[in-house]
């Protein structure tokens, strides 16, 4: 059974079709790729996966569990995490905050212990910031743990979201454009670093990115994009003679 | 295990400062706790200056919970008075009317919850719009409750319309406010340092990020905005019971851009810079008092000055230690200890 089964799905925003007719699935371990040109509607489907907007049509299933008109913190509960193409770290918080708040949905006290100190959370409040450090540790952050956000490289800052992420412990972990601002040394220490994650933290991975050289490196299967239409989907060999795509991403002549 | 290792010499090194900070506020508690108990039975203090201090508790409760919506959650309520108003209403209608007059001493405890608890009821209707809305359209609604609950309040005979309620016996004591004023602050440095706490700070960051990272961000806000008014609600009470006299009056905007000021002057997102801010506002008012009308004009004109020069306020975004509950202490020293160790490793 796949683990994500999107069927169907179709957004407008007013009348533009950002997303028109998207089927897509991907097996537990899958590690897929979404690429496509600028505003062909690639961060849409993350937001409509994760239920930052609401879908027009169409269904997504995680686990065979219907998300649209879920709540985003509910669908994160059920296994979804995903980082931002903009760095949207909490910038003002530390480090070990940033990844304690993100097991929320983890905690078993209720708000009156947290308001008394009492009950459950003492030992639930260790619990957590020792998963935090532990996973801070794995992702070598654990130096700067007490450092905020913002004072980060703007590396150290990608790690961290990708920490973030994964203290959700999600099945399913959405990447928006990993590389963006990377330089091409970089982007292959990243490949090996996604494959890491996917290997250590058993999650399967979608990714959005513009770099051809990362996608073709790391993803085992393409869907491509061009304004809210699928143009082609398959493995990346094919996709890179694929002339639709050619026709997409460099016009038709050159694709004549 | 290295942590473990790691912990042990610090530990060791700062014994008598870990357990400065573990009986600190258990010794000043209790100790604060019997000063104004003797100060109330004795009377050895000047009247005036008891007066003061009660006023500056009440003030340090709405500071201090204004502070979670306004400073850790990043919103704008200006309807801190409206929610005071409640609370004092609810309180002084219970003391006046519904309990014997033999009693009162007794149940007053009563009747400030009941006020708190009032509140906290409409603070939860006041949650409701934050859902959706932020920022500055979230500030005209808190502005427009708080104007419905002064014309409410005017228009109801019940309670002596524009008016006024009065017949309130003075049950306000130094040791009921301490009472009261440590427990806002003890309350709200236990939500602020719990992962409700840091699902407030996240909103204020980034609402949208932290609805993803798994945060209730509707459930955040409801608790938000209840304890917060519920506190409101409680310094109301004890507000008309030193007063002896309410109207809907006292509890406009101009109430609330009090409140908003000592917030401000303290520092947003800090529980000590809140207590701060509460206490130098409202002595600073007392001094300058023999200034007359030009009192309210140097108040403001330092206050330009504070936000020039120091636009987070006296201790914006920073708390001091004695605020900061041991486990994260130890957790930063660690880190502290673990950063100055760093440059001998690689050397």
């Amino acid at each position: 059974m796949p683990l994500l089964e999107i069927a169907k799905l179709t957004h407008r925003f007013a009348g533009l079709c950002a997303v028109s007719d998207f089927n897509f699935a991907v097996e537990p371990h899958e590690l897929v790729g979404i690429i496509g040109p600028n505003g062909a509607g690639k961060t849409t489907v993350f937001n409509l996966i994760t239920g930052v907007y609401r879908a027009s049509e169409g269904s997504i299933k995680l686990d065979g569990r219907e998300l649209v008109g879920l709540t985003p913190h509910s669908i994160t509960v059920l296994g979804i995490a995903r980082t931002f193409q903009n760095i949207r770290l909490f910038k003002e918080l530390s480090v070990l905050d940033n990844v304690r708040i993100a097991h929320y949905g983890q905690i078993a006290y209720t708000p009156a212990e947290a308001l008394l100190h009492i009950g459950r959370f003492r030992n639930e409040e260790k619990r957590i910031t020792t998963l935090a450090l532990d996973l801070l540790a794995i992702f070598k952050l654990d130096d700067v743990a007490n450092e905020k956000a913002k004072n980060l490289p703007y590396g150290l800052q990608r790690r961290l979201e990708i920490a973030r992420a994964l203290a959700t412990k999600p099945k399913l972990l959405l990447l928006d454009e990993p590389a963006a601002g990377m330089n091409p040394n970089e982007i292959i220490q990243l490949m090996e670093f996604i494959r890491w994650i996917r290997k250590t933290f058993s999650v399967t991975i979608i990714l959005i990115e513009h770099q051809m050289r990362l996608v073709m490196g790391i993803c085992e299967r393409l869907v491509v994009l061009d304004f809210g239409a699928t143009i082609a989907q398959g493995l990346p060999s094919e996709i890179q003679t694929d002339p639709q795509v050619l026709e997409a991403y460099l016009g038709m002549e050159v694709a004549q | 295990m290295s942590s473990v290792k790691a912990t042990f010499p610090i530990l060791l090194k700062h014994w008598h400062r870990l357990i400065g900070y573990k009986f600190f506020w258990p010794v000043f508690i209790l100790a604060g706790l019997a000063l104004c108990m003797a100060v109330d039975t004795f009377d050895f203090v000047d009247l005036y200056l008891q007066l003061i201090l009660i006023y500056v508790g009440i003030n340090i409760i709405l500071t201090v919970s204004l502070n979670l919506i306004n400073g850790y959650m990043g919103e704008f309520s200006v309807g801190h008075a409206g929610f005071m108003a409640v609370g004092a209403y609810i309180a002084s209608l219970l003391t006046v009317h519904a309990f014997p007059p033999g009693a009162q001493n007794f149940l007053f405890p009563l009747a400030i919850l009941a006020g708190g608890m009032g509140a906290a009821l409409v603070g939860l209707l006041v949650a409701i719009p934050s859902f959706k809305t932020r920022g500055d359209y979230l500030a005209i609604v808190t502005l427009a409750f708080c104007m419905i609950v002064k014309s409410v309040l005017e228009n109801i005979d019940a309670v002596g319309g524009p008016r006024g309620l009065l017949g309130m016996e003075k049950l306000t004591t130094l040791p009921w406010v301490f009472f009261w004023t440590a427990l806002s602050v003890w309350v709200i440095r236990n939500l602020v340092y719990s992962n409700f706490g840091r699902g407030v700070l996240s909103i204020r960051e980034d609402e949208i990020a932290s609805d993803l990272m798994s945060v209730n961000t509707r459930q955040v806000k409801i608790i938000a905005f209840v304890v917060s008014s519920f506190f409101a609600g409680i310094a109301g009470g004890l507000f008309a019971h030193t007063l002896q006299f309410i109207n809907p009056r006292m509890f406009d905007i101009l109430k609330s851009t009090d409140i908003l000021i000592m917030v401000y002057l303290g520092g947003i997102a800090s529980i000590s810079g809140s207590i701060i801010g509460a206490v130098i506002y409202t002595i600073l008012l007392e001094i300058l008092r023999p200034l007359g009308i030009w009192r309210m004009v140097l108040m403001p004109l330092m206050l330009v000055l504070l936000m020039i020069y120091r636009p987070r306020g006296i201790m914006g975004m920073r708390e001091a230690h004695l605020f900061t509950p041991l486990r994260d202490l130890v957790t930063e020293k660690l880190w502290r200890q673990k950063k100055k160790e760093a440059p001998d490793a690689s050397a």
